[in-house]
């Protein structure tokens, strides 16, 4: 973000994936960057306009079939988040959204359709609906302020199965719940400045250390923001009791 | 089989197996309540229908059914249109909510002659209860976002009113503010378009028919794509004002029920009674005796205060509570207590807070009870609204800023704080 004036943060298409609360990690990635002292500036880009390329965190969220199906069409056609991605743009993707990140997924009316392609991953349908409370180990390597990043809790709502190809890693081991798919034992995925999870709830507000993680990325301070996150504490504290983890 | 004909039925029309079913169904009902378990009408029919699966056929056989569905507003329409058709003869209704077919054969076998029928009915049941029922007119108000974990994806509910209502003869009155139930109606022969509005828009921005981004203005919309758009509505909720399609005006500012949402119902329960002959101006004048809706609405005295209890179950029906509390351009006024559960006749997922723009409520002093009291404490947070968190509903009242306190709570939520306040 050098040389800006703004952290400019794109909220891909909630006209068409926005089903499970994923506005709450837009505005959540607001109000933690105004807290680390930047200036905000939040763009909702519909799918009839272009993406910009100049954002610092695109955020892409769930959806059904039909609008996921839309959206990556929309994607692939417009160009605008590959050539971002390129300029090392960071990328928060949920379910549906992560899902077409990768080389393909599966349509209920289409089969199997290409993707982005920005992440090496590879998604198809499983045989059951995945619904619950999940809790999740991150993958160590990733870590804030010098910690690596505290267990992951989230809801999941999907009948995706998920591979991670070599030039991915998970993004965490699964504790409960499904993540990728029934006996994957793993959730979502992550390669350089991109992360993609099946984690909604949304994911930033069970897990705002997440959100540091991806603001460190963008200002290049590796320290955590200084917020007030009891309340986030006292949320995660209980979802973790909920499920016994 | 013989079907039993002619208005208002005579319990010696129904066949054996029925007059059985409907008194096995009455006698559980019954055990049920002196159970303590609620009004047992559910678990009545529910019994009373696997006696006889065709026995809400029979029930309704013969009298003039309307059927009412949304994702909001249906419980308060169903009773609109219950006071203003009872201008023309005895109704029978079921009242309290109970929306699915058990519930509904129970609040049917329990008024047997009644020559009406106004039934509200869930969304995922209408197409079967409306081939059961052979309803004259069939309302749709409004599709949203609604219990993400349990529910299909909301065009899917729409696709699934337009298949099962294509070629219905039933008079359907539409709502042709809301795409969604457009589409749903597209394929109906006979159509009654009520622009009541639908403020909610989030589920309204690709478009039902081809998926293409529909054009969203204050009054109007259209596909940038393909051929859809609002249709030409014959009847109009205009401001304080309903408009009949003659062009004659009703005031509505009569009517006890509070909120935009309620012109809006009221408006579209008038389209529905005119079906049967009600003028709208009676109609509105019986509309206006209803105060409260299975407590929805109601104002009660708790630890010496006074509570205003409002239901909002998902994130359309919030944001028109909003326009109760916090008026826009009012300046904020008294306490809110909030509530929220997240049971399974909520949907355990409350992902859907995000989605409701809690900033509407900055100004008032925010006060939070609720099992996923934690959720709601953070999106509060983020939203920057001034709230505290409590245990439970004493505390919070005891706690609450002078002023009536006006209470939103969700489904379970809701029922709870009822028992409590003793509404």
């Amino acid at each position: 973000m050098a040389g800006q004036s703004a952290l400019r943060i794109v909220w891909i298409y909630p006209d068409l994936l926005s089903t499970y609360g994923d506005q709450g990690n837009a505005l959540i990635m607001s109000y933690r960057a105004r807290l680390r002292g930047h200036e905000v500036e939040q763009l909702n880009v519909r799918s009839d306009q272009p993406l910009p390329v100049q954002g610092d965190i695109y955020l892409i969220g769930g959806g059904e079939d039909r609008p996921q199906r839309l959206a990556a069409e929309r994607l692939r056609k417009d160009d605008g988040l590959q050539r971002a991605v390129e300029g090392g743009a960071t990328v928060l993707s949920v379910c549906a959204g992560f899902q077409l990140l990768g080389h393909s997924f599966y349509d209920d009316e289409q089969g199997t359709l290409p993707g982005l392609g920005l992440l090496d991953v590879t998604s198809s349908r499983g045989t059951v609906r995945c619904v619950g409370e999940v809790v999740s180990q991150p993958d160590p390597a990733l870590s804030v302020g010098g910690k690596p990043l505290p267990r992951l809790t989230g809801f999941e709502n999907h009948m995706g199965t998920t591979a991670v190809g070599p030039d991915a890693k998970p993004l965490a081991t699964v504790r409960s719940g499904n993540g990728n798919g029934a006996g994957t034992g793993v959730d979502g995925a992550h390669a350089g400045r991109i992360v993609g999870t099946y984690l909604h709830g949304p994911v930033l507000a069970r897990n705002p250390a997440l959100a540091d993680l991806l603001l460190g990325w963008v200002d290049g301070d590796p320290a955590p923001t200084k917020a007030d996150d009891v309340w986030h504490e006292k949320l995660r504290a209980e979802r973790l009791a909920a499920i016994g983890a | 089989m013989t079907e039993p004909s002619g208005p208002a039925l005579a319990g010696a029309q129904l066949p054996a197996r029925a007059k059985v079913a409907v008194a096995a169904g009455k006698l559980t009902g019954a055990v049920s309540r002196a159970a303590g378990r609620g009004s047992g009408a559910v678990v009545g029919g529910r019994i009373a229908l696997k006696l006889d699966p065709e026995l809400l056929r029979r029930l309704t056989a013969g009298r003039a059914c309307v059927l009412i569905s949304a994702t909001n507003g249906k419980t308060t329409t169903t009773r609109l249109v219950a006071e203003a058709l009872r201008a023309k003869g005895p109704v029978a209704s079921n009242a309290l909510g109970a929306n699915m077919p058990a519930g509904i054969t129970a609040a049917m076998a329990d008024d047997r002659d009644a020559e009406f029928a106004v039934i509200e009915v869930d969304e995922k049941y209408l197409p079967g209860v409306a081939e059961q029922t052979k309803p004259r007119a069939i309302a749709l108000l409004n599709l949203s976002r609604d219990q993400l974990d349990r529910a299909a994806e909301t065009r899917m509910m729409a696709q699934k009113w337009r298949d099962g209502l294509a070629e219905t003869p039933a008079t359907v009155i539409a709502n042709a503010d809301d795409p969604l139930v457009v589409w749903a109606a597209g394929r109906a022969r006979d159509v009654v378009w009520v622009a009541v509005g639908q403020s909610w828009k989030d589920d309204a921005w690709s478009c039902p028919q081809c998926g293409g981004v529909l054009h969203l203005d204050s009054d109007d919309w259209s596909c940038g794509s393909c051929d859809m758009r609002r249709p030409q509505p014959q009847w109009a909720l205009d401001g304080d004002e309903l408009v009949a399609p003659d062009g004659a005006r009703v005031g509505l500012t009569g009517l006890k029920l509070p909120g935009r949402a309620n012109r809006a119902n009221a408006v579209s329960a008038a389209a529905t009674a005119a079906v049967f002959g009600v003028e709208a101006q009676v109609a509105i004048q019986r509309m206006e005796h209803v105060t409260a809706v299975a407590g929805r609405y109601d104002t009660v005295t708790y630890r010496g205060r006074t509570l205003r209890l409002l239901l909002a179950k998902n994130p359309a029906g919030w944001l028109e509570t909003f326009d109760l509390v916090s008026p826009r351009g009012a300046a904020p006024a008294g306490p809110v207590l909030l509530s929220v559960n997240a049971l399974s006749a909520d949907g355990t997922d409350t992902s859907w807070l995000w989605d409701v723009d809690y900033t509407r409520l900055v100004g008032h002093r925010v006060l939070v009870i609720g099992q996923r009291r934690l959720d709601l404490a953070v999106r509060l947070q983020v939203a920057g609204v001034d709230f505290q968190v409590f245990d439970d509903v004493e505390a919070a009242v005891d706690a609450a800023p002078a002023g009536a306190i006006d209470v939103i709570a969700n489904y379970t939520a809701f029922q709870q704080l009822r028992q409590k306040v003793g509404a």
